[in-house]
């Protein structure tokens, strides 16, 4: 179990490697200089080259690779290329709102996915486990803004609650006050997991129920809730976290969405305006931390799979 | 159920080949009377599919959006720049005649918009499947045949592709060298070719493996033939399910990348670059149409194809939709 761990925390840390590797030397596909882009079109040749000797860029690629990861790993991320500002102060003064968001998402719309999920498995075949099969399978497949269109229609248009555009500050707000201003993203989002959700939490408790032990708990005469929540249930629970942690890795795409939807700034918002602005610096950067946060949550999701299986737990 | 039909591990593009987990009948005798042969899980393929009746709505879905992607330009009532109430300020308008569906933020169209945004967002989306498929298929049965060592470190690059959000690869990429149609194929077909990849080499081993192929092996039969004789026609029929998988996948990608103002640039129309530009419709609480109406296009095109696959793959015997 520890070594199947440490052997899969290993690749973990292989994989941030590569993921580094590709991030770098995807921004370095065309021949895009950092230092004319920074000094502008009117720089003479020798002040630009000066900049090139500062920020390193006259060094080979690999020198520079290992110095921008370096400087990564303690905690300097550069300067943006097209504003001239420390990357650290640009993602400090809006990383709160990507957090809040997929915080109250992952709070909120995890454990209501997960008793529907459950519910849905419990009752196998009935109406109620139908039409939601039905629902999630069509959501599934639909892109995060036709949901969050949906949201808005139900909510703004149809029932008159708050606006289609996340204004003002979060500054101070409590937990609920918080809720209530990022309702729109935080229901979009939990709509999105949902869906796959259902089905996947719906599909480790029927895995379970169809194994021999249940089919003996059900001969011997066990109430079905008795069975589902006393012998069913604490087997699936690894199967429940490794579906929880790959889905708030799927977030990550959903969460550039929502705030782009929502008109709300965060990092999502910050990378596409690096992407647009072709301020790669910024974008190494944010991608490195989204990336890392997928790699981390898909971790998670492998190691749950390992310490629920007592088979990897106790080798012969 | 063995304990291989979990979701564990299962990537984020894996979704049509979730087991559905309903296969509860484990206490049914398997050749009870009520059960013919057909029904059983491992029957073989039925030689015609049936589609029920969602899979029937898929279908109309799907004829429809690519039947409008080929003759959009020509049925659309205006071009895909033409203002329907040239002499008025008319932003926004709500549905009437002479525009249908109303019009959006630059005055223009949107029947027609998503008439001509058929063809760019269904075009882009298949090459970049065809693109995906053919890099996929070929590295991922050649990754299978080769040796070991030129294997492992197939797979490994391959690996580290497949834990990265696809949308990340398309920021940096769009970041590095700007955006255009041939990029946005290029990147996806790229992207999704490591999907491939992985499914296609799953499938090449386990046929590999096989005694037809050992037997082929022992005859004497080179590599070439024992890919397109022996491998090939086994592999092919998953990976044509899969196709429409990948397809909605490649969709949804692309217009999330114009979505967010990075995929088809204007003024050329697309589905995803629409849903943004006309955002401004709902947060002034115009109209709801110019954002629903290009939404719901790909709506029901991914939702159709998802169905319609499902259909199939439940159908096929049912040990694909476990492959998958």
């Amino acid at each position: 179990m520890t070594s199947l761990i440490l052997k899969r925390l290993g690749i973990g840390l292989i994989t941030v490697l590569a993921v580094s590797v590709i991030i770098f030397f995807g921004t370095k596909i065309l021949p895009g200089d950092a230092a004319q882009i920074r000094m502008g079109q009117q720089a003479t040749a020798e002040n630009v080259a000066a900049l090139r000797e500062k920020l390193g860029l006259d060094k080979s690629y690999v020198m520079q690779y290992l110095t921008w990861l370096g400087n990564f790993v303690r905690g300097d991320l550069g300067i943006s290329l097209s504003s001239d500002v420390p990357i650290v102060n640009l993602i400090s003064d809006r990383y709160q709102n990507t957090l809040y968001v997929s915080v109250l998402t992952a709070v909120i719309g995890v454990p209501i996915s997960l008793m529907l999920g459950i519910m849905a498995a419990m009752f196998p075949g009935s109406l109620y486990d139908r039409v939601l099969t039905f629902i999630s399978v069509t959501l599934v497949a639909a892109p995060e803004f036709f949901t969050a269109t949906l949201m808005v229609l139900l909510f703004v248009f149809a029932l008159g609650i708050g606006t289609a555009v996340v204004v003002g500050s979060t500054e101070g707000k409590g937990v609920f006050e918080l809720i209530s201003h990022f309702a729109l993203p935080i229901t979009t989002l939990s709509f999105v997991i949902a869906s796959q959700l259902i089905r996947m939490s719906r599909a480790a408790v029927l895995n379970v129920m169809s194994s021999p032990y249940i089919e003996m708990a059900i001969l011997k005469g066990v109430p079905r809730r008795r069975i589902i929540f006393r012998h069913a249930l604490l087997n699936a629970i690894g199967p429940i976290v490794n579906v929880v942690a790959l889905n708030l890795a799927y977030l990550v795409t959903g969460v550039i969405v929502v705030e782009i939807y929502f008109g709300y700034s965060g990092l999502a918002t910050l990378i596409v305006q690096g992407v647009q602005t072709r301020d790669f610096v910024l974008v190494q950067c944010l991608g490195m931390i989204f990336c890392l946060t997928y790699v981390v949550l898909m971790l998670i999701a492998d190691i749950a799979a390992y310490a629920s299986n007592p088979r990897l737990r106790h080798p012969k | 159920m063995s304990t291989t039909d979990t979701p564990i591990g299962a990537h984020p593009d894996m979704l049509g080949g979730m087991p559905d987990g309903d296969k509860t009948d484990h206490f049914v005798a398997p050749y009870d009377e009520g059960v013919s042969f057909d029904e059983l899980p491992d029957a073989p393929p039925k030689a015609r599919f049936r589609l029920t009746t969602t899979g029937k709505i898929g279908a109309f879905f799907v004829i429809f959006w690519f039947f409008i992607a080929v003759f959009g330009p020509m049925l659309a009532p205006y071009g895909e720049n033409d203002l329907p109430f040239p002499d008025a300020y008319s932003e926004f308008q709500v549905p009437q005649a002479g525009a249908w569906l109303g019009t959006d933020v630059q005055d223009r169209d949107i029947l027609s918009r998503i008439m001509y945004g058929a063809g760019r967002t269904i075009g882009i989306s298949v090459i970049a499947t065809l693109i995906a498929y053919f890099i996929g298929v070929v590295l991922g049965i050649g990754a299978a045949v080769s040796s070991p060592r030129v294997d492992m470190v197939m797979s490994r690059i391959n690996d580290a592709f497949l834990s990265l959000p696809t949308i990340m690869l398309g920021l940096v990429v769009v970041a590095a060298v700007g955006s255009s149609i041939p990029v946005l194929i290029i990147t996806a077909g790229c992207i999704y070719a490591s999907v491939v990849f992985r499914l296609a080499r799953a499938l090449g081993q386990e046929i590999m493996v096989m005694d037809f192929v050992e037997a082929a092996k022992a005859r004497g039969e080179g590599r070439w033939w024992i890919i397109t004789r022996e491998i090939w026609p086994n592999a092919a029929m998953p990976l044509i399910t899969d196709f429409g998988l990948r397809l909605i996948y490649i969709i949804l990608f692309v217009s999330s990348l114009s979505f967010l103002g990075l995929g088809v640039q204007p003024p050329q129309a697309d589905w995803g670059s629409m849903v943004r530009d006309n955002l401004g419709a709902l947060q002034y609480g115009a109209s709801v149409i110019p954002v629903l109406a290009p939404a719901l296009a790909i709506a029901t095109l991914t939702v159709g194809i998802n169905l319609v696959v499902d259909d199939i793959s439940a159908q096929s015997g049912g040990k694909l939709s476990k492959r998958l």
